[in-house]
């Protein structure tokens, strides 16, 4: 998701610079208030981890890639605000030591990366804590699907930055149904991450939990599993609005791009080169377009809730803590 | 630990480059980035030149060209992105090959492979003539506040401490005849990674108590690093001072 150097143009990226200039300046003063003696090396730590889970990329279709973000993850162990300075922090040694990510473009990809992953996600973080039980388990639970959506959302500003600033026509939909389709399934990955790590510090050290302020001690105490059920709903939720916005821009991009091909009039010659490309969603046999496109949302949400469900299973199988490890 | 302790993007040389002090190296390859970031796409002499200094520059600071390019495969998705445009794009065609593509998309692609390439190798240039402690300083130093720089220099010791603790838990597993092959046992590794991350915050924090406790207070101290001096800051500008001429121009032509 790191944007490199002209990625977008220098309008948008003075733009977005200007936004995050402000809004990690104002996280800044509000941490010199409340960040604690603790939480700066606990912020290194968290920063390191979100460095090196950054290096894992996966490809995504139109050929850019997505990787776990971390910002959610951030935001619960340290809140929100200490949560986006370090995230930022990431992407600027990133660009500056590593060459991931262009120095120019440092404005949208703080933007998208830490700000959206950190604020967003913590916003829903506040919202699935309200579902779940005020446990240790609710919290882990409310951490996995904030961290999940976060990305999806950081994939849907990263989409919209290309609309106001791309350097070339290819049309908005057809980035957005990449991306954010594509962030799904590394919304997963991040998701059950984000809740094994803060699982992991909740049971040793619950007083490093930014997010879990507001337990008590036999709250915390309360590891008791949620019901399967709970959980599943709420999953369920979440991953089936995702599915379906995402298939009606997906499927808005095929429309898009076969609009702008009749308007300059590229003959038939020119989408044969490129078939499987842009081989048709429309699915042969069902006439009724919405209809299709439904049942293309509905799989895709139901493959991704079975990966989901079994790397949870398998998450929550294990009792990693309880092991001394050498 | 038992590694030295530069990182593996630096190499040691003794350059003018390696001897500027890391806040000038800094703003110079930042302006540089920048002037070739707002040069007119169309301006392909402009992006010859500037690859005609980066050359210069890498042959000042003694770098290996092989080792460049070793590095610059950082941008090798970019590039694959790029290599996608002339296709998905709309606008006028031209023919390649037989092959229909969009010329806006052409240019497009050209774009990010010319502005990424320069980014990057601004970027590696940076990393291999300064060690990563004299970045965070000269950051420092350049007004960056003082809670970022710290959480940064923890990010970087801490990234070899879980290096380093990682690799003795794999061969503690190792020893005790753990062979990962399959996906299926991977449950190992997930279980030392939250392990992992008790044992790394807790030595990180005996450590941060120890700094506290020798008058830490935010900032490392300075112990007489060299600091920029003016003709530091004559030598550095050179580089952006070319860009910024050749993007004034190449703006001006277009």
């Amino acid at each position: 998701m790191h944007g490199p150097d002209g990625f977008l143009n220098a309008a948008t990226a003075v733009a977005t610079g200007a936004i995050s200039a402000g809004t990690i300046g104002a996280s800044i003063r509000q941490a010199r208030t409340t960040l604690t003696d603790k939480q700066i090396p606990l912020a290194g730590l968290a920063a390191a981890f979100i460095f090196a889970a950054q290096m894992f990329n996966f490809p995504v279709a139109a050929g850019t890639t997505g990787h776990l973000l971390g910002g959610t993850l951030a935001a619960i162990l340290l809140g929100p605000s200490v949560g986006a300075i370090v995230v930022t922090i990431v992407v600027i040694v990133q660009a500056v030591a590593f060459a991931d990510g262009g120095l120019t473009a440092l404005g949208y990809n703080v933007l998208n990366m830490a700000i959206v992953t950190a604020f967003g996600g913590w916003a829903a973080y506040r919202l699935f804590r309200k579902i779940f039980p005020n446990s240790a388990a609710g919290v882990v639970a409310a951490t996995g699907l904030a961290g999940g959506f976060s990305v999806v959302l950081s994939a849907a500003a990263f989409s919209v930055g290309w609309l106001f600033g791309a350097n070339t026509p290819v049309p908005f939909d057809t980035v957005f149904g990449a991306m954010v389709g594509a962030h799904l399934l590394i919304g997963v990955g991040e998701g059950v991450i984000s809740g094994m790590a803060v699982g992991a510090v909740l049971a040793a050290r619950p007083d490093l939990v930014y997010g879990a302020r507001d337990l008590d001690r036999s709250q915390l105490a309360n590891r008791k599993a949620l019901s399967t059920r709970t959980f599943l709903i709420s999953g369920f939720g979440v991953v089936l609005l995702l599915a379906v916005i995402v298939s009606q821009f997906t499927a808005d991009g095929l429309d898009g791009l076969e609009r702008v091909a009749a308007d300059t009039g590229i003959t038939a010659t020119t989408q044969e080169s490129m078939p499987s490309i842009f081989a048709d969603y429309a699915t042969e046999g069902i006439g009724n377009e919405s209809l299709s496109l439904a049942v293309a949302g509905a799989s895709g949400a139901i493959i991704t809730l079975l990966v989901g469900a079994g790397l949870f299973s398998a998450v929550r199988l294990q009792k990693p803590r309880d092991k001394a490890m050498v | 630990m038992g590694t030295g302790h530069a990182h593996a993007l630096f190499l040691h040389e003794h350059s003018k480059i390696h001897y500027l002090a890391p806040e000038a190296k800094l703003a110079a390859g930042f302006l540089f980035v920048v002037a070739a970031a707002i040069t007119p796409r169309e301006a392909v002499w402009a992006f010859l030149l500037y690859l005609a200094a980066l050359i210069a520059l890498i042959r000042i600071a003694k770098l290996r060209f092989s080792f460049l390019a070793a590095r610059l495969t950082v941008i090798i998705p970019f590039i694959l992105f790029a290599v996608f445009l002339p296709f998905v794009s709309s606008g006028e065609r031209i023919e390649v090959l037989g092959i229909g593509i969009s010329l806006e998309g052409a240019w497009a692609a050209w774009n990010v492979f010319a502005k990424a390439s320069i980014g990057a190798s601004v970027s590696i240039v940076l990393a291999a003539t300064t060690e990563l402690p004299d970045l965070i300083r000269g950051m420092e130093r350049l007004r960056v506040p003082a809670v970022m720089t710290a959480i940064a220099g923890f990010m970087i010791r801490y990234l070899e401490l879980i290096a380093d603790e990682l690799g003795r838990m794999r061969v503690a597993m190792t020893a005790r005849g753990y062979d990962p092959r399959w996906i299926w046992q991977a449950k190992p590794i997930a279980a030392s990674a939250g392990a992992m991350f008790i044992r790394s915050y807790e030595r990180g924090e005996r450590v941060y108590d120890a700094m506290l406790s020798r008058g830490y207070q935010g900032s490392m101290p300075d112990l007489g690093h060299k600091r920029a001096s003016h003709s530091d800051w004559r030598t550095a500008i050179t580089l952006p001072l070319l860009g910024i001429i050749i993007s004034v121009v190449a703006l001006r032509i277009s």
